[in-house]
């Protein structure tokens, strides 16, 4: 087992990972909580996959996604902010709606694989030397995993920093007062929720266009957009905490796969070489760790008194009591 | 509340006045069964569009699946079965979504209740030529048990480090899936298949065809006992949240966590048995998944009843007797629209039927008034 390739590749499944937590993270710190970043994460994947076949232009297929994604959001903002109605049963509403269009959209994408074309994958000269680093993060990596290293500090700063990012807390933590200051919640929590779309689009291209190319149905993105949602409570809400969980993720994720391969780990008998069908053990591990990231966040957040942002989920109705 | 009266530049008045306010009276009972079933027809319409424009034959796909899910006697018993477990999720979603307890695991509870109805035959708890009305019992019992165990695991895990049911559900399904697969594949695989050996015979679920000696009349109809398992539990469910005390807490909790509270409820103690309630009536449909209609323990048994369950539920309005109702409605789509192409449709035609409906209890908290504009 090579731990740097593990590790490397871990940075690369993580990205996606990345991608959607944070754009969920745009979403909840608005207020408004979007359970439907799988099936957003599939309508990117399709559409991306769908137009890099069609025209030959992976770009162009990324900037497709992330727009089909970003509008079927504003179905739940719609819902949620104008109609006012539960967040939960429309983000899973959302998502029924979102599978069921990209499967139907879909359908005989598969047997495209070898005329779809890639996003580029490049190792960053001069940083690859670094000692271990180097190999793991910067050697022949996606251009998706490198705007993922960017994005990072840009996300913090904007959220953290920047006047926008200030209004976007105001928003989400108490509406009532961000309205008195002129601040136009209902616009902004459309426009995060449509941020959000766009994030998933662009995480559930990513998978299809490079991380792991191709289009399969459900099992594309196979519940990471599930997991991204449990990695923004594991986050508490910061892109840079994000970041952590989704590449420790990744790494988990891709070392449970590869635990298969060898005969003997540190010179011990591997019992998942012997038997495959402890491989189905290690199937469940993602699933499991998900759990075990909730119940640390969870556990961490009760003692630092660190919530959720305060409207999280309710309504904003002007001139009515309350947050 | 909100006023859409336009006058735009050219002095052209925009004839009506739609005004939106809050309800304060209650609204007509028969407004609700109403407004659903125009959010259904709405959904079907919004569904053919997609289904044309993804390059299908919308009519020619509800007509399909119209007539192979209601057409006749064989096909409507055929939709009974795959109602039956809906039936069963449903109920299982209706009594965690009536305390706004997220259970979106279903699906994960069903395959621990076909593994624990599995283990029954398997292991074996019961000889194998124990009598059928042992089976029945106990099969329906372990599928209760292990669906339950399932469910308890996020439910101890929110009451006790409030940790979001909706994820932790969630990811127990992926779960219960591999770990079902575990023993399809390792255990009990035959001869290496993905499969366990088939049951014998008086371990299977009787069925209406079983009738058929007496009565040829039912003869080919594959409508099992599981049906009678459904209804009782829809009626009884009904009993408890509407009629007794558990009930009232229930439904006190899911109104105002707070005044629960304050009335002394222990919210912690419900979440933990609410989900396991909810996990049973879920492990139930799997056991009587497996022992009425499979009849062996195998994968892929579910195409996706748990998750179908949250819209069922939320279409009867979590009322249990509507979840009998609805679960047929959405049996019968799923019975024929395995044979529609392209496969996505009848997950499509859920999703809009969902969004559809959520979007139309806007009308039921909101009143909508359209009046002709007055001159001024």
């Amino acid at each position: 087992m090579n731990f740097i390739l593990i590790l490397a590749s871990g940075v690369a499944t993580g990205t996606v990972l990345l991608y959607a937590t944070v754009g969920e993270i745009f979403s909840e710190r608005s207020g408004i909580l979007n359970l439907g970043v799988e099936g957003m994460m599939l309508i990117g994947a399709m559409s991306a996959y769908k137009t890099a076949a069609a025209t030959g232009n992976a770009w162009l297929g990324l900037l497709v996604a992330m727009l089909a994604a970003g509008l079927i959001s504003q179905i739940h903002a719609f819902i949620t902010i104008t109609l006012q109605a539960d967040q939960v049963i429309s983000g899973l509403a959302l998502n029924f709606l979102a599978t069921g269009i990209s499967l139907v959209l879909g359908e005989g994408l598969t047997s495209l694989r070898d005329v779809v074309p890639h996003l580029p994958k490049f190792s960053i000269p001069g940083l690859t030397q670094i000692p271990w680093l180097g190999g793991i993060f910067f050697y022949n990596q996606s251009i998706m995993v490198y705007i993922g290293f960017l994005f990072i500090p840009l996300a913090w700063y904007f959220i953290n920093r920047t006047r926008p990012g200030m209004h976007l807390r105001a928003v989400g933590e108490y509406p009532a007062a961000a309205d008195t200051l002129g601040i136009r919640v209902y616009l902004l929590r459309y426009l995060y929720v449509f941020v959000g779309g766009l994030l998933a689009g662009l995480a559930g291209a990513t998978i299809s266009l490079s991380i792991s190319p191709g289009w399969f149905g459900g099992l594309t993105t196979a519940g990471q957009g599930w997991i991204a949602i449990g990695l923004v409570i594991f986050a508490q809400w910061n892109p840079v905490r994000a970041a952590f969980g989704g590449f420790t993720f990744g790494a988990l994720r891709r070392l449970v796969l590869d635990l298969q391969g060898p005969a003997t780990i540190l010179g011990l008998a591997n019992p998942f070489y012997y038997n495959v069908n402890y491989g189905f053990f290690l199937k469940m591990l993602p699933y499991i760790f998900t759990v075990v990231f909730l119940v640390i966040g969870s556990r961490e957040a009760n003692r630092k008194r660190i919530g959720s942002p305060a409207a999280l989920g309710l309504p904003y109705i002007r001139g009515q009591r309350g947050l | 509340m909100a006023d859409i009266s336009s006058k735009s530049a050219s002095g052209w008045k925009f004839p009506f006045r739609i005004k939106i306010e809050n309800r304060v009276d209650n609204p007509p009972k028969w407004l609700s069964p109403v407004l659903s079933l125009t959010a259904v027809v709405v959904a079907l319409l919004i569904g053919a569009l997609v289904i044309w424009l993804g390059g299908g034959k919308p009519w020619a796909a509800y007509t399909h699946i119209a007539k192979y899910s209601l057409g006749s006697v064989g096909v409507l018993s055929d939709t009974m079965v795959k109602a039956i477990p809906l039936m069963l999720v449903g109920l299982a979603c209706s009594i965690a979504f009536r305390m706004k307890l997220w259970n979106i695991g279903a699906e994960g509870q069903f395959y621990l209740g076909a593994f624990g109805a599995s283990l029954v035959v398997l292991l074996p708890i019961l000889p194998m030529e124990a009598p059928k009305w042992q089976f029945i019992l106990v099969t329906a019992l372990f599928g209760m048990i292990l669906g339950a165990a399932w469910g308890f695991i996020p439910g101890f895990l929110k009451a006790r480090y409030n940790v979001n049911e909706i994820i932790s559900t969630l990811m127990m399904n992926y779960i219960a899936i591999e770990w079902n697969n575990y023993f399809i594949y390792g255990v009990w695989s035959e001869s290496g298949f993905q499969m366990s050996r088939m049951f014998q015979k008086n371990a299977w679920l009787p069925r209406l065809s079983d009738l058929a000696k007496r009565w040829p009349f039912f003869g080919g109809l594959t409508t099992h006992f599981g049906l009678v398992f459904a209804v009782l539990a829809a009626i009884i469910l009904w009993l408890i949240l509407s009629k007794s005390k558990w009930g009232y807490e229930i439904r006190l909790i899911g109104d105002n966590p707070r005044a629960a509270e304050y009335a002394g409820i222990s919210i912690k103690k419900n979440i933990i048995l609410v989900m396991m309630v909810s996990g049973a009536l879920a492990g139930l449909a799997g056991s009587s998944e497996i022992m009425g209609v499979v009849h062996r323990f195998q994968g892929a048994i579910s195409p996706g009843y748990g998750y179908t369950g949250i819209i069922i539920a939320w279409l009867a309005k979590l009322n249990p007797l509507a979840v009998i109702l609805t679960s047929i409605l959405f049996g019968a789509l799923i019975l024929a629209g395995r044979e529609v192409q392209p496969a996505g449709i009848p997950t499509l035609i859920q999703g809009v039927i969902m969004v559809a409906l959520i979007a139309s209890d806007f009308f039921y908290r909101n009143r909508v008034s359209i009046t002709r504009q007055v001159e001024d």
